[in-house]
């Protein structure tokens, strides 16, 4: 039937219809108005009331972002020049105040002439993280470390930075390059290396106090590899034992002999100059170095089969988070010194450091448990089918799933001790948020001047916060190991 | 049984505390104590002495001397000159009330903010976006002094409402007065008072606010049994008797009652001489960081219900729109409850950061724990020790009592499996 059928067919068309354009309505940008702004009631209200606060937004701030000043020396002249300029009674940013305070804003108050040091020290950090944080990549690791080379040897040469250090930066950028071309893992010795030069470069002083620190590791590794051939058991007691006495007891006196017989050193200047960002990042960032170390070894001890060690880490994590910042910073500002032997008296950014350092580790714990009881069970058997012992099988297969899994907890742990940096200012640092602005602000010429100041400090803070958690997103792609 | 596989006894050597498993994790736990508590007692033995050396004591006597400084707005009576106690009490009161206030409108922001993120309207869900992202990214303290200086500097003085031709106006319905230096709100007046109860340590509640209490309780749990009164009919006959306006009534019309037999009226404020009078003047640094902890963590709280709702899976919202469901009833009857499990333990925390952050208040002035304990005591008296270990012990009490509340809650919405 069918046969024939086709065949007594008088007329069968043999090319198609050109497609035809949507309808005018169901395409391009009315389609999509349509779709996303207008497609129903609630929608179209939503529309309405999202652009209502657009333009209050804009009608609020515009004219007051339009009618900027950059160039003034105070804020009286600052007015003077909106009114000048845009008539009687118009109101208007005036950053000149960011500019003429832009030092204060970075480095507080730091000695001018030293600028250069911190400065340095910040673009060499990008030495030390490069194989760290960019180690996939070796084109993302030529663009940050020529960007980071370029940027800080210029910004030396405006600061006014002394030709050998200058020379010194160039030497370690050019040899970083070469390394991170052809080995980047000689980079990890600098990354190693950079803690105790930072701190030297950022205090100064003698380099030999941070000589003899460095000596208390060596000596802890030498003690291990000596005594791991009598017994495991010395050789993990003498590497804890040995560095803490010889930095407890004979360090100091060390470097200051060491001191006598060769002088390495460059202008000190003390805790209390430092403020600004330049506080910010360097607590920051110690803290950052210093809480994932401390967070793995709390979780793990949360996680452990012994009770006792369960329950003080239990005890720790639970106790630190329990308590308000504040509360802790106080204790470093205040009560520390009860708590250590008379007559000891550290830097207050040392003991700030330790417990931003605390306070963050115990957020970290937690994150990082989540991370490790987020792993199937099959991965810990197949550890102990392999016949890994306890150490092995965490480091080799389940810390690096852990921390893969708990990444974007880790970051937003960073990214809240980074904000919380600014808290020092309740202990009488100079943080760039309160202190810095209320020290502009004392001086007659910016008597009054509010917002500027806020909003500056804001969107750096926004970029860096911003910035560590859209690294954390290409991170989390870049090791994603599932095919989804 | 017992003659199966006993190996020979070895005799114990020393060496087996390390090489052993069975001994190994005890040894390593008796190291660990041994080398905790070593350092608990050098840290104990160093203040012991440091405090010899100052020559001060340890103890809490301080907390019954007189005060001497004055807290604005206490919740409960207080003046200059009660104890130190009676200052922390207040300052644990004020903790308190600004973290139940600041968590209320924090959930509420944070929960609108989070689905209008997910919502089909580009342009709010973008708006939304930034609004989350700019909070997030930025220290809490900028937003305080942020929102403090906008309350400070911006805000007319109360003698600008006064005149025929006001410089500034009051809003809802002139009810409420901002300020630059306290925000007017309307009081609740009774004319036919029945005076307060008295619980002794001149702390007093009004017999008005106890009936208005027991009166609601008392509905909710009348309407609970009428809820169940009729699921047992629905379950013995198959109808549901329709019980919303019993419930309407047992829960509302003694309310209604109540308002009319204590002649329950707002006392609108009332510019009177320089400030404000009749109704409640309530202080910028309150009000400021009230705004600041509820906007700032309503970010955080929205992106928790955010990826709750995200994390339930497409096909269960395609499983009810194939049912019929409607939008709206799908989210409360199938996205929602399932979502919650996923942002109850989460948000607990985002609650106690809440608590925490408030001690930020000396950003502002405004006197809780931080401000009174923490604070004024602290300087006045020079117990450093004892003051901030009492401050630290009550935060710690705090946050325990919240998280245990809320795990309660999260153990009745979260998956029953079985």
């Amino acid at each position: 039937m069918s046969e024939i059928h086709a065949q007594t067919a008088q007329y069968v068309r043999d090319t198609m219809l050109p497609p035809k354009p949507p309808p005018e309505n169901d395409s391009g940008v009315v389609k999509w108005l349509r779709s996303n702004l207008f497609s129903g009631p609630v929608n179209t209200i939503l529309t309405i009331l999202g652009i209502l606060i657009v333009w209050l937004l804009v009608n609020h701030f515009w004219g007051w972002f339009t009618h900027s000043v950059w160039n003034a020396g105070s804020l009286s002249e600052c007015r003077q020049l909106i009114v000048e300029r845009w008539g009687e009674g118009s109101t208007g940013a005036c950053w000149a105040v960011i500019r003429e305070r832009w030092m204060q804003f970075t480095f507080g108050f730091y000695p001018s002439e030293l600028y250069w040091r911190p400065t340095m020290a910040f673009g060499l950090l990008f030495v030390a993280l490069a194989p760290v944080l960019f180690s996939e990549s070796r084109k993302i690791r030529r663009i940050v470390l020529v960007t980071a080379a370029v940027l800080t040897l210029g910004a030396m040469l405006l600061l006014g930075a002394p030709a050998v250090w200058l020379i010194f930066a160039a030497a370690v950028f050019a040899a970083a390059i070469v390394a991170a071309e052809q080995r980047p893992s000689l980079l990890l010795i600098f990354s190693l290396l950079f803690p105790f030069l930072g701190v030297w470069w950022l205090w100064g002083g003698s380099l030999w106090g941070p000589i003899m620190a460095l000596m208390g590791l060596v000596l802890g590794w030498a003690a291990f590899m000596l005594l791991g051939r009598l017994s495991p058991m010395l050789a993990g007691i003498g590497m804890l034992l040995v560095p803490l006495l010889w930095w407890v007891y004979l360090a100091g006196a060390a470097a200051q002999d060491a001191e006598r017989l060769i002088s390495l050193s460059i202008p000190a200047v003390a805790s209390d100059r430092f403020g600004g960002f330049l506080l910010s990042i360097t607590i920051g960032l110690s803290g950052i170095a210093l809480s994932l170390p401390l967070g793995i070894v709390l979780a793990l001890a949360r996680r452990s089969d012994m009770f006792l060690v369960k329950t003080m880490s239990v005890m720790f994590i639970e106790f630190i988070r329990g308590v308000p910042l504040i509360a802790l910073l106080f204790v470093a500002s205040l009560l520390l010194n009860y708590f250590l032997p008379p007559g000891t008296n550290f830097d207050i950014i040392l003991r700030v450091i330790i417990m931003v350092t605390v306070f963050a580790a115990a957020y970290m714990a937690e994150v990082i448990r989540g991370g490790l009881a987020a792993l199937p069970r099959g991965q810990y058997e197949a550890a102990d089918a392999l016949g890994l012992d306890y150490w092995k099988a965490q480091r080799l297969i389940i810390l690096p799933q852990a921390l893969k899994i708990s990444i974007p907890g880790i970051v937003s742990t960073f990214i809240g001790m980074f904000k919380d940096t600014t808290l020092v200012t309740f202990v009488g640092l100079y943080d760039p948020l309160k202190s810095m602005s209320d020290a502009v602000r004392a001086s007659t010429d910016w008597k009054g001047i509010y917002w500027e100041p806020y909003i500056f400090v804001g969107v750096i803070f926004f970029i860096i916060c911003f910035g560590m958690s859209r690294y954390s997103m290409y991170l989390e792609r870049r090791l994603q190991r599932d095919h989804r | 049984m017992a003659d199966t596989a006993i190996p020979a006894k070895e005799p114990f050597r020393l060496s087996m505390l390390i090489y052993d498993r069975r001994y190994r994790s005890l040894t390593f736990q008796v190291i660990v104590f041994i080398l905790v508590m070593a350092f608990g007692w050098w840290l104990v033995s160093n203040t012991v002495r440091n405090l010899e050396v100052l020559g001060k004591d340890f103890k809490f006597d301080f907390l019954s001397q007189r005060a001497g400084y004055d807290i604005p707005q206490p919740p409960i009576p207080y003046t200059a000159d009660d104890t130190h106690l009676r200052a922390a009490v207040v300052g644990v009161l004020n903790t308190l009330i600004i973290t139940v206030l600041g968590c209320v409108a924090a959930t509420v922001l944070g929960v609108i903010v989070g689905v209008a993120r997910l919502s089909n309207n580009w342009l709010f869900a973008r708006l939304m976006t930034v609004y989350v992202e700019a909070f997030r990214n930025v220290p809490l303290l900028l937003w305080i002094l942020v929102v403090f200086s906008v309350f400070r500097e911006i805000l007319p003085p109360p003698n600008a409402f006064r005149g025929e031709d006001p410089a500034a106006s009051m809003i809802l319905f002139d009810n409420v007065a901002l300020t630059n230096r306290y925000t007017a709100i309307p009081t609740l007046g009774m004319t036919n008072d029945p005076g307060s109860l008295d619980l002794g340590w001149r702390v007093t509640i009004s017999w008005a606010a106890i009936a208005f209490i027991v009166v609601l309780i008392g509905g909710w749990l009348v309407h609970k049994a009428i809820v169940k009164w009729a699921q047992a009919t629905q379950d013995q006959t198959g109808q549901r008797p329709t019980t919303w306006w019993m419930s309407l009534i047992v829960m509302v019309l003694p309310s209604l009652l109540l308002i009319w037999y204590f002649g329950l009226h707002m006392i609108p404020p009332e510019l009177k001489g320089f400030n404000f009078t009749g109704g409640l003047n309530i202080s910028n640094a309150l009000v400021a960081l009230w705004l600041a902890l509820t906007l700032y963590t309503a970010a955080f709280i929205a992106e928790i219900v955010r990826a709750g709702i995200l994390a339930i899976s497409k096909g269960q919202s395609e499983a009810a729109f194939a049912l019929g469901i409607s939008p709206r009833r799908t989210m409360n009857l199938v996205i929602l409850p399932q979502a919650l499990r996923v942002i109850v333990p989460p948000l607990i925390s985002q609650y106690l950061n809440l608590m925490k952050n408030s001690s930020l208040a000396i950003a502002v002035g405004f006197m809780e724990l931080k401000g009174t304990l923490g604070g004024t005591t602290l300087n006045q008296t020079g117990r450093e020790l004892e003051s901030i270990l009492l401050m630290m012990g009550i935060y710690l009490i705090l946050s325990l009592i919240i998280s245990s509340g809320m795990n309660l809650f999260n153990a009745r919405v979260k998956l029953k499996e079985r």
